[in-house]
């Protein structure tokens, strides 16, 4: 009963900041919402006990990727450009609604929320839980499915990760010009 | 920004917990929620809040960038590195059982490294990108 209470109630702000984030012209403000967003789904995940994930949720939505934002909003500008003249909903919105009621009907074939039977829990889940303990003596058996069971998984992850950060610093990085700018500038001063 | 004595304050006072915090995620990851990923990133973002209220160039002289870059390669080296010692111990590409005397000390230990790699890879590489952004612009 509580967890009914408490799922309606963060759906209906999950909603309510996501027609908000809609209606919003302010790019900053946009970004916050963002933001609290990804920490009411990350509520979401916890009251459906999928904690790792909820965790992981809170500190790369809520918190590296706002700031993440806010710091390419402060190389660019924060209002977001009106259109006028040109703005036609009809045809975008008639995409959104059969898209989205395409959705709604597919959840209809999802299996229920912890269903025994669903192909998820049948399939190499059982193994896992059964044999996590004897096999790896790792209590959480999220930490010993991704290490060790999904090892290769995670080391391609890993791999992404670095991959995306060595783009970064391609594309926007390095500062070598700046600190030798800096050094030259010293020098002068000294001078 | 630099002249906020309540931030300033509150951040010093808050900056290490974050760390002890990441590095409880880090270590007890086997244990409880947590692992390398959020670990790296809840480290990253203690230094991420240093940044906002001390300013870029005082976090690249706590943290340079070579370093970081050195790091990023390092967590990723580390991972493959168990997989690779693995082998030479006659076990397959990330079997940690051959690690230790019993399997499950080999897995525990085969686990710790790669989380261990995990973390100090997303932690520089989370630093890499926000140091870029953030440096962008400015001569």
């Amino acid at each position: 009963m509580i967890d009914l209470v408490i799922n309606i109630s963060l759906l209906t702000f999950l909603a309510i900041t996501a027609v908000a984030i809609v209606r919003m012209t302010n790019l900053f403000a946009i970004i916050m919402l963002f933001g609290m967003f990804s920490l009411l789904t990350a509520a979401l995940f916890v009251v459906m006990d999928a904690v790792d994930v909820a965790f992981t949720e809170a500190a790369v939505g809520a918190g590296i990727s706002t700031v993440l934002m806010i710091t390419t909003l402060a190389l660019t500008k924060d209002q977001d450009e009106k259109h006028p003249g040109c703005h036609r909903p009809w045809l975008p919105l008639a995409v959104v609604i059969v898209t989205g009621a395409a959705l709604v009907y597919g959840t209809l074939d999802i299996p229920a929320f912890g269903d025994p039977d669903a192909p998820a829990q049948t399939h190499v889940a059982p193994y896992y839980l059964e044999k996590s303990i004897p096999e790896t003596g790792v209590p959480n058996v999220v930490t010993s499915v991704l290490a060790s069971y999904r090892g290769f998984d995670t080391l391609g992850e890993i791999v992404v990760v670095f991959t995306a950060g060595i783009a970064v610093l391609l594309l926007i990085g390095g500062r070598h010009s700046t600190s030798k700018n800096k050094k030259n500038k010293r020098e002068e001063n000294d001078a | 920004m630099t002249h906020n004595l309540i931030l300033r304050v509150i951040a010093k006072f808050l900056i290490p917990l974050i760390i002890v915090f990441a590095l409880y995620v880090q270590f007890h990851g086997d244990f409880g929620p947590g692992g390398g990923f959020q670990a790296g990133v809840i480290l990253s973002a203690a230094i991420i809040l240093y940044t906002l209220v001390f300013g870029l160039d005082a976090a690249e002289q706590i943290i340079p960038p070579t370093i970081l870059r050195l790091f990023a390669s390092m967590g990723v080296l580390l991972y493959i590195g168990v997989g690779v010692i693995t082998i030479f111990l006659g076990g397959n590409y990330l079997d940690y059982s051959v690690l230790g005397s019993t399997q499950i000390a080999g897995q525990h230990l085969g686990i710790l490294l790669v989380e261990l790699g995990v973390g100090i890879s997303v932690f520089s590489v989370m630093l890499i990108i926000f140091f870029s952004f953030a440096g962008r612009g400015k001569t």
